[in-house]
C-alpha cells in the first residue's frame, strides 16, 4: 500500500499546468485534483504515474459562479460544496440531493466535480447529472481551449474525449427553468457505494403534460447516456404512474448492461426498470 | 492510621461504569502495532504468490536484493531449518503434512501465499524491492470448491485431510420408521472477521540478555510464545510476547501466521528490529477467513414436530493449508449442531478439505453462527412440511430447565457438552413479549396483504463460553494503596481491564479506578490463554476473584492485630481496613499494610512479605449460555435489497458484570452477523484470483445498514460452575443473526425453503423472487 516512487510538481498557474502536462503526459504524467480516485490505486500500485501535476494550488481553479446562465464549476471545487445548493432553484436542489449519494462525507471533502467528470467511471452520479443537464466540458491544453458538449464527452469505461494532454479546467451545467422537476434515484449495496444502477430525470409540466423530458441512466453500460425512448415515452404525457412505468420499461429495453461477477445483465436491467420509475416518482412527488 | 470513615459497601459488579481502557483511546495516545518502533529497525515486505496452485520453477531475487536500502531477501531456501506453523494446542501428527510453510517451499497453493521475504531500510524500499522479485510458476490444477472431488494436496496426500464425526444413536434405524424426513441442502458463504486494524508484528532480538520479543501479539500471547518455542527450538522463557492496544480481533487475529514466525527469525538472523505491517489488500487475501460450508441435513420428525433423528453431512472448505487451529472449527460443528433442542439420534459427517483460497478457521462465534443457520432452517422447513406453527415447533423439541444439566454424548472443544443451566422456552417468551409478537404478526399480514414483502422470524442457539482448563491472576497492593492485577489474559478492545477491575474492585473493596490490569505481557507472568471462546470474563475475573480474596484475606488478618479487633469485625471499604461492629472507630488502609508487609518492616512478623496473592480458577467444563433472535425484514421486490426493520435480542448471561460492555459486545457482534448474513463474501475467479481484496469488494455493513438493536439481557440462569455465575458474552449477538435474517427474509417473500444459502445479496434474492434459480 506505498505507491510507487513518484514526483511532484505544483503549478500555480493553468498555463504552468498545462505545459507540464504537455511535457510529461507521454510519460504517464497525470493531473492530481483530489486524489480520490487515483491515490488508492497508486496505492494497489494499479497505476504508477512517474509524475503527478497537482493542481490543488492553482486558485483560480476553485470557481463556482454562474455566467451566462450557466452553473461555471471550476477544477478544484469539492463535492462538499454542493451540499446546500449553491444556485437558487432546481438546479441547486438538484446538485445538493445527488451530492448525497457520492461516496462518504471526508471524500466529499477532498474529491471534486470536474476530477469525477474527468475520472468517467460509470457508476459517477455527476457523470450521470452533466449529461442529463447536457453539461459543457472546457478542456485546455498548451494548444488552446476548446469546449466539448456533455453528448460527445464520454466515450468507455473511465475513457473521455480529453486529449492526454488536455486538462479539464471547468465544467457548465445549464441553469434549470424554474418550475423544472427533477429526480434521482439510486441503487447500491450500501450507502456511499458505487451504484450498481442510478436514473436521474427532469422534465417541466406545461397544460398538464410533461414538456422537455430528460433521462440518463448511469452505473448499468459503460458510460451514462439520455435515453431517447423513454423521453419519447413521457413526452406530451400526463405525469402519472402510466408514464412513468412505461418509460421506465423502455428505458429497460433500451440499455446494453454491463456484466461482472455479481451483477448480471438481466440484474442491472431490472435494476435500470426501477430506478428510471422511482427518479420520475421523485420528480412527480417534488413538483407537487 | 487514618479517621473513622462511613462504612459503606462499594458494589462493582453489576454497574455499567466508564471503561478505564479509553482516556489513551479517545486522545490520540493508544498504543497499536503500527505505533511500536524501535532504533535501527528494518522494514518486512512480503513477496505473495499471484498463483492458486503451481508448483514453483524458480524464484529471481538478484534485482530486489541490487536495490539501494535492501538489506536481504529471503526465499524457503533461506529459512530451511524453520518449520511449518504449528498447531496452537500442541502437536496433531497425523495433520502435519497439510500444515503452512512459513515460505512457500515446492508449490504456491492460494493466491497470497508468502513466497519471498524482503528486508529494507523503509517500508516503500521494502514494497519497491518486493515489486522486483520475479517467479516462474507452473500451473497445476485448481480446486476453489470443497464440494467437488478432492485432489493432490502434495503426492500422495488427499486435499481431503480428514473426515470428522460425532454422533450417538441408531440414526438409519429412526429415519426408516419416521413420521416423515426432511431433507435440504444449505451453505454459508466464505467471510470472515475483519478488524481495523490490520495485523502487525515487530521481531526484536536482545543479545545481550539472549532474548527474543515479538509485539503485535494480540488474543493468546502465551499460546503463540510456547509454540514459537517450539518452532525456533528455543526456550519459552527465552521469549517474550507483547501485546498493545488491539484494533479488534474477532477470532482471526492473534493467531500465529508466518509473518510473525518471519520476523522472529529474521530480527535474530538480522541483528536488526523488523517490523512488518499488513495493508489492507494482504489483509484480506492473507489473514485467516472462515465459514464456508455445505450441508446436507436430514431430520426423521414424528407428526407432532418431535425432532427424532438429525442426520448431517457437510463439505467444510478449509482453505490451501491447515492453520493453527486444526481441525477446531469443523470439529466443533459436529458437536453443537442439534443446540438448544432435543434430539435422540444424531450424526454428523465432516468432510474437511483443502482447496486453493486463504486458509480458513475460527472468526467469531465458529461453528455456532454456521451451524445455527442450518439448524434453525432446519427447524423451519420441518414447521412447512408439517403444516405447524414454526416456533410451536421449537417449544416441543427444546431442552426444558428441569433437563439441567443436560449432557449431550458430543464434544466441543475438547470437552464434553455439559449444559449447565437455562430455560430457553421461558427467554423465547420474553423475546416474544418485547416484540408483541401476535400484534406484529397481524400488522405484517396486513401490510403483505397491500403487496409489500414484510415477515418476521426467530432464531434461538446456545452458546458455550468460557474455555478452561485453568486461569491465573496476581494482584498486589503497593505502598500508596494502588492495586495492580496480573493476568495472562488478553484484552481484543472488549474491556477487559474494566471488567477485571470490577471484579478485583468488588472483591477487594477498593475503587475499580484504582486498579490497573496488565495482560498479554508473556514477561509479567508465565501462563495464560488469553482472550477468545468467548473465556475472558468467566476465566480471569474467576481468578482474578480467587486472587482478590486470599489478598483480603492477609490484609484482614494483618489489619486484625494493628485494629486489636476480630477478622470477622473488619470490612475493606474504599481501600480501608475498617471496623463493621462500631461506627467511629480507627482505620488503616491497604497502602499501610502492604508497608506494615514490607520486608524490612518491624511489623510484619513472621508472615511472607509484600501484600500480594495468587489465585487460580479451574474448570471442567465450558458454560451454556443461550439466546434468541428476532427480525422483521422487509424485501424490495425490484431491487432485492433488504432492509431490517426491527431486531430484538434476547440473551441470559447468567450475571453481568457491566452491562454496557456485554450490550456493546452484543450490537457489535449483531453487525457482524448482519455482514454475513446479507452483504460480506469473499469471492473468487475462476483462476482462484480473490476478487473480494479491498473494501470497494468486501462489503460490510456500516452505520446506513445497521438497524438499532434491542438487547433483552436476562440473568435468570447464573451458572453454579464459578464463583460468580458468570457466562460469557462475546460471540452471543453473531450467532443467530444469519439464520433469523433468513428465516425473516423468506416470511417476508413468502416462498418457504427458498432461502437456502448465506449471504443473500440483492442480486441472489432478485433472482429467487423471479423464479430464476
Amino acid at each position: 500500500m506505498k505507491p510507487a516512487p513518484f514526483r511532484h510538481y505544483a503549478p500555480a498557474t493553468v498555463d504552468e499546468a498545462v505545459a507540464l502536462l504537455a511535457r510529461l503526459a507521454p510519460e504517464d504524467g497525470r493531473i492530481l485534483a483530489g486524489g480520490q480516485s487515483l491515490v488508492p490505486t497508486m496505492a494497489f500500485r494499479l497505476a504508477r504515474p512517474p509524475h503527478l501535476i497537482d493542481i490543488n494550488g492553482i486558485t483560480a481553479l476553485g470557481r463556482l459562479a454562474v455566467e451566462n446562465g450557466k452553473l461555471a464549476i471550476g477544477a478544484c471545487v469539492r463535492h462538499a460544496a454542493f451540499h446546500r445548493p449553491p444556485v437558487d432553484g432546481p438546479l441547486g436542489a438538484l446538485l445538493a440531493r445527488v451530492v448525497r449519494h457520492i461516496a462518504h462525507y471526508p471524500i466529499r471533502t477532498r474529491g471534486t466535480f470536474c476530477g469525477s467528470v474527468a475520472n468517467a467511471d460509470p457508476a459517477s452520479e455527476w457523470c450521470t447529472l452533466a449529461v442529463a443537464l447536457g453539461a459543457e466540458m472546457v478542456a485546455q491544453s498548451a494548444r488552446g481551449s476548446r469546449v466539448i458538449p456533455a453528448d460527445k464527452f464520454f466515450a468507455g469505461i473511465m475513457t473521455t474525449a480529453l486529449a492526454e494532454d488536455e486538462l479539464l479546467t471547468e465544467v457548465r451545467l445549464p441553469l434549470l427553468p424554474a418550475g423544472t422537476r427533477t429526480g434521482f434515484y439510486e441503487f447500491s449495496r450500501r450507502a456511499g457505494d458505487f451504484a450498481i444502477a442510478m436514473a436521474l430525470a427532469t422534465y417541466r409540466v406545461e397544460g398538464g403534460k410533461i414538456v422537455d423530458p430528460r433521462v440518463a441512466v448511469g452505473g448499468a453500460e459503460p458510460h451514462p447516456r439520455r435515453i431517447a425512448e423513454a423521453e419519447q415515452a413521457l413526452a406530451g404525457q400526463a405525469p402519472g404512474p402510466a408514464a412513468f412505468t412505461a418509460a421506465a420499461e423502455r428505458a429497460a429495453a433500451a440499455v446494453d448492461p454491463m456484466e461482472d461477477v455479481n451483477n448480471s445483465a438481466d440484474y442491472r436491467r431490472d435494476l435500470v426498470r426501477a430506478v428510471t420509475r422511482r427518479a420520475l416518482e421523485q420528480a412527480d412527488k417534488a413538483g407537487q | 492510621m487514618n479517621a473513622p470513615g462511613k462504612v459503606e459497601a462499594t458494589t462493582w459488579i453489576g454497574r455499567s461504569v466508564e471503561r478505564l481502557e479509553d482516556p489513551p483511546l479517545v486522545t490520540g495516545r493508544g498504543r497499536f502495532a503500527g505505533d511500536i518502533s524501535f532504533p535501527h529497525q528494518l522494514h518486512m515486505r512480503i513477496v505473495r504468490s499471484n498463483h492458486a496452485h503451481g508448483r514453483i520453477v524458480g524464484i529471481d531475487t538478484a534485482a530486489a536484493k541490487a536495490l539501494p536500502g535492501v538489506v536481504a531477501v529471503w526465499t524457503a531456501a533461506d529459512i530451511a531449518d524453520v518449520p511449518p506453523v504449528d498447531f496452537r494446542e500442541g502437536r496433531i501428527e497425523r495433520l502435519e503434512p497439510w500444515r503452512q510453510p512459513v515460505l512457500a517451499t515446492d508449490r504456491v497453493r492460494y493466491v497470497g501465499d508468502p513466497v519471498a521475504a524482503v528486508f529494507a531500510e523503509s517500508a516503500y524500499v521494502a514494497e519497491d524491492a518486493a515489486d522486483l522479485v520475479t517467479m516462474e510458476i507452473e500451473e497445476l490444477p485448481l480446486l476453489l470448491d470443497a464440494r467437488d472431488e478432492p485432489g493432490e494436496f502434495s503426492p500422495g496426500r488427499s486435499t481431503e485431510a480428514i473426515v470428522l464425526r460425532q454422533g450417538y444413536g441408531d440414526v438409519d434405524a429412526v429415519m426408516r420408521t419416521a413420521h416423515a424426513v426432511v431433507d435440504l441442502e444449505l451453505s454459508v458463504g466464505r467471510h470472515s472477521g475483519v478488524p481495523l486494524e490490520t495485523r502487525g508484528a515487530i521481531g526484536r532480538y536482545d543479545a545481550s540478555r539472549d532474548m527474543l520479543e515479538l509485539h503485535g501479539a494480540a488474543k493468546v500471547p502465551h499460546r503463540n510464545r510456547d509454540l514459537l518455542a517450539r518452532m525456533l527450538k528455543r526456550s519459552p522463557s527465552s521469549i517474550s510476547v507483547h501485546e498493545a492496544h488491539v484494533g479488534g480481533g474477532f477470532g482471526i487475529r492473534g493467531e500465529l501466521y508466518p509473518e510473525d514466525v518471519l520476523v522472529c527469525v529474521a530480527a535474530m538472523r538480522l541483528g536488526r528490529p523488523v517490523k512488518w505491517i499488513e495493508d489492507r489488500r494482504e489483509h484480506l487475501i492473507c489473514a485467516n477467513h472462515s465459514r464456508q460450508q455445505t450441508h446436507r441435513i436430514k431430520a426423521g420428525v414424528a407428526a407432532d414436530g418431535r425432532i427424532l433423528a438429525i442426520d448431517d453431512e457437510f463439505w467444510h472448505d478449509q482453505g490451501a493449508y491447515v492453520r493453527t487451529h486444526a481441525t477446531r472449527v469443523a470439529m466443533m460443528v459436529c458437536g453443537i449442531l442439534p443446540g438448544p433442542y432435543r434430539v435422540p439420534a444424531y450424526r454428523s459427517v465432516g468432510h474437511f478439505r483443502l482447496t486453493n483460497k486463504t486458509p480458513a478457521a475460527t472468526y467469531r462465534a465458529p461453528g455456532r453462527y454456521e451451524t445455527t443457520f442450518i439448524r434453525e432452517r432446519l427447524v423451519d422447513a420441518i414447521a412447512h412440511r408439517l403444516g405447524i406453527d414454526a416456533i410451536a415447533v421449537r417449544r416441543k423439541n427444546l431442552i426444558t430447565k428441569e433437563d439441567m444439566p443436560y449432557h449431550v454424548p458430543l464434544e466441543v472443544l475438547g470437552e464434553a457438552v455439559h449444559m449447565d443451566t437455562g430455560d430457553y422456552a421461558a427467554l423465547l417468551d420474553k423475546v416474544l413479549a418485547a416484540a408483541d409478537w401476535p400484534n406484529l404478526q397481524a400488522a405484517l399480514e396486513a401490510r403483505r396483504a397491500k403487496g409489500e414483502l414484510v415477515g418476521a422470524s426467530v432464531a434461538m442457539f446456545i452458546e458455550k463460553s468460557g474455555l478452561g482448563p485453568s486461569d491465573g491472576a496476581r494482584v498486589s497492593v503497593d505502598t500508596s494503596g494502588a492495586v495492580e492485577l496480573v493476568t495472562g489474559g488478553a484484552s481484543i478492545g472488549q474491556g477487559f481491564e474494566t471488567v477485571m477491575a470490577q471484579v478485583c474492585a468488588e472483591t477487594l473493596g477498593v475503587d475499580y479506578r484504582t486498579v490497573r490490569v496488565v495482560h498479554g505481557q508473556t514477561d509479567r507472568i508465565a501462563f495464560g490463554i488469553g482472550a477468545h471462546a468467548s473465556r475472558a470474563t468467566v476465566m480471569t475475573a474467576s481468578a482474578t476473584h480467587n486472587a482478590a480474596l486470599k489478598l483480603r484475606d492477609k490484609a484482614l488478618e494483618y489489619a486484625s492485630g494493628m485494629l486489636q479487633a476480630p477478622v470477622d469485625a473488619l470490612a475493606i471499604v474504599g481501600g480501608k481496613v475498617v471496623r463493621t461492629d462500631r461506627g467511629a472507630s480507627p482505620s488503616i488502609s491497604l497502602g499501610e499494610i502492604a508497608a506494615g508487609l514490607a520486608p524490612t518492616s518491624k511489623t510484619r512478623g513472621s508472615r511472607e512479605p509484600g501484600l500480594s496473592a495468587e489465585g487460580w480458577f479451574d474448570t471442567e467444563h465450558q458454560v451454556y449460555p443461550y439466546g434468541t433472535h428476532l427480525a422483521v425484514a422487509r424485501v424490495d421486490r425490484e431491487t432485492g435489497g433488504v432492509t431490517i426493520e426491527r431486531y430484538v435480542i434476547g440473551y441470559d448471561i447468567g450475571r453481568a458484570i457491566n452491562p454496557m460492555l456485554v450490550n456493546g459486545q452484543i450490537v457489535g457482534g449483531f453487525t457482524q452477523g448482519l455482514g454475513g448474513a446479507l452483504f460480506e463474501e469473499f469471492i473468487y475467479s475462476e483462476r482462484g484470483d480473490p476478487l473480494s481484496a479491498s473494501f470497494a469488494d468486501y462489503v460490510m455493513p456500516t452505520a446506513h445498514e445497521t438497524p438499532r438493536v434491542e438487547v433483552i439481557l436476562t440473568e435468570e440462569a447464573p451458572t453454579p460452575l464459578n464463583p460468580l455465575g458468570i457466562k460469557g458474552a462475546g460471540e452471543s449477538g453473531i450467532t443467530g443473526v444469519g439464520a433469523v435474517i433468513a428465516s425473516a427474509v423468506e416470511a417476508a417473500i413468502g416462498m418457504p425453503g427458498a432461502i437456502t444459502a448465506l449471504p443473500i445479496t440483492p442480486q441472489r434474492l432478485k433472482r429467487i423472487l423471479d423464479g430464476r434459480r
